[in-house]
């Protein structure tokens, strides 16, 4: 009687862990599948507008065939301004907290500061850079105004990738340094930031992909216009140049969304298509970057330590 | 070091005093830029406070149940008596469903997701899934946006019914969307359990479904928490992919096909075409003054759970 109640419930036990195992196969594969679609239908929808054309020319106003060649330039550019700033900025403070901070209410405050920061709704950050950059400080709608915006998204993002690159340095490394009569300075920057560079150059390659697509928090910073300038004009202080930081910039995402709410191009759809499978590829490479460097940096320490 | 030794004593000193003095400057720069995060964060809240509390003051000040307990948005005069009224209530109650729908939406499938990866497939899962789920966090939500309307909300129009424009597709955005992060955030929780938990509950005789139920998911469930609170905090700030979708009616949905609008559709669409100090413009700011009040709890929160979970591991 017993051993039969026993067998029942082992079988029960058994089939429930088959239907489980069924389950959390069809997640997976739904999941997987679901993935490729969303790419293979994004790149498929804008292959007819994946050309030199497309991404090189201007929008075109009410009228077919527009490019979308300014966006692209502005968002490649927004980047490399704002992480002018963020990266140095980023390295430092993760230098601080992996090497000088020590358990204190300082500390604290920085950790809490850096959680609240890489939550914070991008809309949010991106109407108080509509407050003090644009309005405040007067710098209109503009590069520099975007710039801002996004540092506060990626000064948060590039701490954490340098504290943790650092970190995981050996500590032998360091101490050899140290050791040698290299001060705690010199040490940090001769020794353990080369050795943590290409551990926080994949953390913030892998972060500019995100940074590129970002449109909430641009919307009111760089602006929702592009006005012509010269392409040939490479003097930053230019009004004209498309290096001057205090023109406004919309940029690839900004424009996705904006032709969108506007509806008037004809062919909106196409250029929707053709501009998110434009995003998703500069995504994806961003992405295959940041990886080959980290398995790279992985052969590397694995070298090393055999 | 033999160089500096046969050198006189005065450049020694040099050498010792510019050691000293780059070890200073370099130790000031680098609290200085740890500094500038706190600051940044200060200034972000000071602003945006300031600024979300200017209509409930000056001549034609709001009180504050106006504002945060009122259904009636009609910032242009209306009617006879001409009066405007800046009730938030149904873009409060909008985002709150949008992102508790995606959270459910999400959180089930990016767990079970998580769970293949690390225990039912790892192949397959480290292989596929776990790259494509790292991939599609940096996804940017205006593609998630843009397919929704160019394939969800048609689909949803001709097969589900409604205008297509909902609750439904808003919050399936927003759960694609925040899934990949709650479901690596999970895998990294997984795998940081010990493999002696596993190992334990198999020897005692238990099976795979067993173990992950009763052993894996419990022990691992303050983390898994955290992620899943980590995308709530993302779907509830989540403006633009929402946007485009959910409809942008100033109603209540009565049912999950109706449009609605949430905090960040409205901030989005109106910043622009109001006057900057008005008093339609100032309650806008009061809606980002609430959004940031929320993802400051919902951080606290996560600080709760993680400080929790250190004091059970010790």
């Amino acid at each position: 009687m017993a051993l039969q109640r026993v067998k029942r419930r082992l079988k029960a036990a058994t089939i429930a862990d088959r239907l489980a195992t069924g389950m959390f196969y069809a997640a997976g594969i739904l999941l997987i599948v679901l993935f490729i679609a969303f790419v293979g239908y994004l790149l498929s929808k804008g292959m007819s507008r994946l050309n030199l054309q497309f991404i090189t020319t201007a929008p075109k106003f009410m009228e077919e065939g527009g490019g979308i060649g300014p966006q692209l330039f502005n968002s490649f550019y927004l980047l490399i301004l704002s992480l002018m700033v963020s990266v140095p900025l980023g390295i430092g403070a993760g230098v601080y907290l992996a090497e000088y901070a020590k358990p204190s209410r300082l500390t604290d405050a920085i950790r809490m500061s850096l959680d609240t920061l890489s939550s914070l709704p991008s809309i949010v950050i991106g109407l108080f850079g509509l407050l003090v950059f644009v309005n405040y400080l007067g710098w209109g709608f503009s590069l520099a105004s975007g710039a801002m915006a996004l540092l506060v998204i990626n000064l948060p993002v590039i701490t954490r990738v340098s504290e943790q690159a650092i970190s995981s340095i050996p500590g032998s490394i360091k101490e050899g340094s140290l050791a040698l009569g290299a001060t705690h300075w010199q040490t940090i920057v001769r020794v353990v930031l080369p050795a943590a560079l290409p551990g926080i150059l994949s953390g913030v390659i892998l972060m500019s992909g995100r940074i590129f697509g970002e449109a909430a928090a641009l919307l009111y910073t760089a602006g929702m216009s592009s006005p012509p300038v010269d392409y040939t004009n490479w003097n930053p202080l230019h009004f004209n140049s498309p290096l001057n930081p205090f023109r406004p910039a919309e940029t690839l995402a900004v424009y996705i969304w904006k032709v969108n709410s506007e509806g008037l191009l004809p062919d909106v759809t196409e250029v929707g298509n053709g501009a998110s499978a434009v995003l998703l590829l500069t995504v994806l490479a961003f992405n295959i970057l940041a990886r080959s460097l980290g398995r790279f940096i992985q052969k590397k320490t694995s070298g090393a330590t055999h | 070091m033999a160089t500096a030794a046969n050198s006189p004593p005065d450049a020694r000193n040099l050498g010792v005093f510019r050691k000293l003095l780059s070890e200073g400057l370099g130790r000031f720069f680098v609290t200085v830029c740890a500094g500038i995060i706190i600051l940044i964060t200060l200034l972000m809240i000071f602003f945006v406070a300031y600024k979300g509390i200017a209509a409930f003051r000056g001549p034609e000040a709001l009180s504050v149940s106006e504002v945060l307990f009122n259904a009636t948005w009609a910032p242009w005069p209306t009617g006879m008596d001409g009066q405007p009224s800046f009730g938030i209530l149904i873009f409060l109650v909008g985002s709150l469903l949008v992102s508790g729908l995606a959270v459910l939406f999400a959180a089930p499938l990016a767990v079970a997701a998580a769970i293949f990866t690390t225990e039912i497939a790892p192949h397959l899962g480290e292989r596929y899934l776990r790259p494509a789920l790292e991939m599609f966090t940096g996804v940017p939500s205006v593609v998630y946006g843009w397919v929704g309307l160019t394939v969800l909300v048609p689909f949803i129009r001709n097969y589900v019914g409604g205008l297509g424009f909902s609750l439904l597709a808003g919050s399936i955005v927003v759960a694609v969307m925040i899934l990949p992060s709650i479901a690596t955030l999970t895998i990294d929780a997984l795998k940081a359990l010990p493999n002696s938990f596993k190992e334990g509950s198999l020897a005692l005789g238990a099976t795979r479904w067993q173990t992950i139920r009763h052993v894996l998911v419990p022990a691992a469930g303050l983390r898994i928490g955290t992620a899943i609170t980590l995308g709530l905090a993302r779907a509830l700030g989540e403006a633009l992919a929402v946007q485009m979708v959910i409809g942008n009616s100033i109603q209540f949905p009565r049912s999950l096909l109706h449009g609605t609008s949430t905090l960040t559709s409205i901030m989005t669409m109106d910043m622009s075409n109001t006057l900057f100090g008005s008093l339609w413009n100032n309650v806008l700011w009061t809606m980002a003054f609430l959004l940031l009040c929320l993802t400051l709890l919902l951080v606290v929160l996560i600080r709760r759970m993680g400080g929790t979970q250190k004091r059970g591991v010790r």
